[in-house]
């Protein structure tokens, strides 16, 4: 499904990917960790499209599709979703609004009708409870005034009404509380399935007690230094990254 | 069609002035006394109106053109312009829309208008009296039986003098300012509304249905009259970019209000801006005034999307004690587009009170200014007011300003003023295209939140294309 292989990258003219290369199939939970600064938040800025972060070198192929070549809006109608770390707020714009937007934006790229209102509320109104946030930040500006653990979220509710092929989790779990990290759990887990597949960017061991990853990798200085299975979370929990810095060094 | 409709249609047509002499009809560029004279007489107008023309002519002569305004354009030499011209002849116009400018075509269906009304609109010689005179005149019966008179100001002159002899130029005067008194000597049509006592005006009234209404010419007059306790809501103007050739357009809008009633008027205001360069845009300069007795209410709502420059202000007295007046506005600029707008809140009595909220929004090169005056005078005790002004920056070439003026000379007067300007952001766009929208739906989305507070107050159909209108005029501001 997504196969990146030795991406370079550059923020602001700085080299942050430096031969990056991992292979997502389909249905597969990939975590990403890794010390600040290593480069876990650019990698899914990278694959999401974000101006201003530019690919110098490898390839990135979604779908069979070169992903580098493609514009952001044309990436996420391939199906790459990224919740992201800082929410952005649109005042003045209700939730509602955005959704529809983006939900009738995804539909008309696979040739649909945009979903008429009554059916969009009902579902839009399922995914506000599924998250447990209430109804009424609907009709709320996008992300405007809402708490940290709101935002979150939110983002969750948003790639519940997207449905995306690839969701990228940029340390979703930062910052929420033990309850709200169990919703955002339950959801991401009621979203998996065979084809579907999804890439948790963390620093905590924390939210892989709630979903359990098939594979563990580790950043380091813009490289994967070290990959396992959910074990390699638990031991770098209790030794830290240092070891592994070691070990590559 | 009855033959008492064809009538109705063929006297229609005399009156909107097809069927004068046309070879004659045309008067060449320049300013003069004979021209007034001229002018007059064309519309057989009486000897009071006349006098009251040429008393306009004198003040102007005496003036100069403001320069305060924070807009730059290539002098106006009013020398050079014709102040009286026939509308064209239906030989003269474009046989169909397939001799319509293709870009004008593309904006209407973008639009939305039907294949009918863009002909209109774009001044085809399509027969539209003989389509509308039904329309129109269960509109006129329906307004007759409630006594409610409107109509055009040639007609108004003609057929109520003493309501026109009474109250024109009673809000502005001839001597207000420079284009106010050039509009006063040489205006050539508009609208006029009488709403009789305690009358709710049964419809929204809207120049659209008044069919002579393309060719009212670049000197607008408007007068309405809300008489006690009536109500009122008037719609100007239509989303759809109007063809006009005439590039100088000096409007004059006077709202009178009596004890108890309530006007609203409501703007869309979209004429040509020009191309990407600003070349050949219209120059709007335009005086809107409302006066406000005991309790009454004035509410202007507009959408300012179009003309290369715009200088308008619609502004409210709020004489009689208790008045209320509110402005809504949303200018938008793109490209080459220079708007020095805002409105004047002059509080004269006890408790009035005025809201204004104002949306700017600048993209392209384009220049965006707010100016606004509150005054509170000596015996506007209890007297508030509550200003909102916003401004949003699209790219990193364009400019907004805002010049408030605050004059408060009664210590119990309370004035608020709130301002912000904020930019649309690189990561709120980054949200939006990752979440699958292209820039350019991003872009409308994020503006149509932004102008929200105002669109609330435009009647719900003008709301629905003014978000459309946005978006429309917004192309091309983004990537």
């Amino acid at each position: 499904m997504l196969k990146i292989d030795n991406l370079h990258a550059q923020v602001d003219g700085k080299d942050i990917l430096k031969g990056l290369s991992l292979e997502v199939k389909a249905g597969e939970v990939h975590a990403i960790m890794g010390p600040n600064g290593s480069g876990k938040s650019t990698l899914g800025h990278v694959l999401a499209g974000r101006p201003g972060y530019t690919a110098s070198a490898g390839t990135v192929s979604f779908m069979g599709q070169d992903v580098l070549q493609l514009e952001t809006e044309e990436r996420a109608h391939l199906g790459i979703f990224l919740a992201f770390q800082y929410p952005v707020e649109i005042p003045g714009v209700s939730n509602m609004e955005f959704l529809k937007a983006s939900v009738d934006a995804m539909r008309e790229h696979r040739s649909l009708e945009p979903l008429d209102t009554v059916s969009f509320m009902k579902q839009a109104r399922e995914a506000s409870k599924a998250v447990d946030l209430d109804p009424a930040f609907l009709k709320r500006g996008v992300n405007e005034g809402f708490s940290g653990g709101e935002k979150k979220r939110n983002e969750l509710m948003q790639m519940m009404l997207l449905e995306p092929t690839l969701g990228i989790l940029d340390e979703t779990d930062s910052g929420l509380d033990i309850d709200a990290l169990q919703v955002v759990a339950n959801g991401v887990n009621a979203m998996r399935s065979p084809e579907r597949s999804f890439i948790l960017v963390t620093h905590y061991q924390r939210l892989l007690d709630y979903i359990e990853p098939d594979f563990v990798h580790v950043l380091s200085d813009g490289r994967i230094v070290k990959s396992g299975d959910k074990s390699l979370a638990l031991e770098l929990e209790e030794k830290g990254y240092g070891w592994i810095e070691d070990e590559v060094a | 069609m009855s033959q008492e409709h064809i009538d109705q249609a063929i006297e229609r047509e005399y009156a909107a002035g097809f069927v004068t002499d046309i070879e004659s009809d045309t008067l060449p560029p320049g300013l003069n006394e004979d021209v007034i004279r001229f002018i007059s007489a064309k519309k057989e107008e009486p000897e009071w109106l006349l006098e009251w023309r040429l008393e306009a002519f004198r003040v102007w002569s005496e003036m100069t053109e403001p320069e305060w305004a924070h807009v730059e354009y290539p002098r106006v030499y009013f020398d050079q312009i014709s102040y009286y011209s026939q509308p064209k002849s239906m030989e003269d116009r474009p046989q169909s829309l397939d001799e319509v400018d293709p870009e004008l075509i593309a904006t209407y269906e973008k639009l939305g208008i039907p294949l009918h009304e863009q002909a209109v609109l774009a001044g085809v010689a399509v027969d539209v009296v003989f389509d509308s005179v039904s329309v129109t005149t269960t509109f006129r019966e329906k307004l007759a039986d409630a006594g409610v008179l409107f109509c055009s100001i040639s007609e108004a002159v003609k057929e109520y003098p003493d309501l026109v002899r009474k109250y024109l130029g009673s809000v502005v005067p001839r001597k207000d300012n420079f284009y106010a008194a050039l509009n006063s000597a040489v205006f050539s049509d508009g609208s006029f509304v009488y709403i009789p006592k305690g009358v709710r005006c049964p419809m929204e009234l809207s120049t659209y249905f008044r069919i002579n209404e393309a060719n009212t010419g670049q000197f607008e007059r408007t007068l309405i009259i809300a008489d006690e306790a009536s109500h009122v809501s008037y719609l100007e103007g239509c989303t759809a970019p109007m063809r006009d050739e005439n590039q100088l357009h000096a409007a004059v809008v006077e709202l009178v209000c009596l004890d108890d009633a309530e006007i609203k008027y409501s703007t869309v205001q979209n004429w040509y801006p020009g191309d990407a360069e600003g070349k050949g845009g219209i120059y709007n300069f335009v005086t809107k005034r409302g006066l406000a007795h005991r309790n009454a209410k004035i509410s202007w709502t507009q959408v300012e999307t179009g003309s290369a420059v715009t200088w308008k202000y619609p502004s409210c007295i709020l004489r009689g004690d208790n008045s209320v007046g509110e402005f809504y506005s949303v200018a938008l600029t793109n490209n080459m587009q220079q708007a020095d707008t805002g409105t004047k809140m002059i509080h004269l009595g006890k408790n009035t009170s005025s809201t204004i909220i104002s949306k700017g929004i600048s993209a392209g090169k384009s220049s965006n200014a707010y100016r606004g005056l509150v005054r509170m005078s000596p015996k506007a005790a209890g007297a508030r007011n509550y200003t909102q002004c916003d401004s949003l920056l699209i790219g990193d070439k364009c400019a907004a300003h805002t010049f408030p003026y605050i004059e408060s000379r009664n210590p119990s007067a309370v004035i608020e003023h709130e301002a912000t300007t904020s930019k649309v952001s690189d990561d709120q766009l980054y949200l939006c295209q990752q979440r699958g929208m292209d820039a350019e739906k991003a872009v409308s989305m994020i503006v149509n939140g932004f102008c929200k507070e105002v669109f609330k107050e435009l009647p719900m159909e003008f709301a629905v294309e003014a978000g459309k209108l946005l978006e429309v005029s917004l192309e091309g501001s983004v990537g």
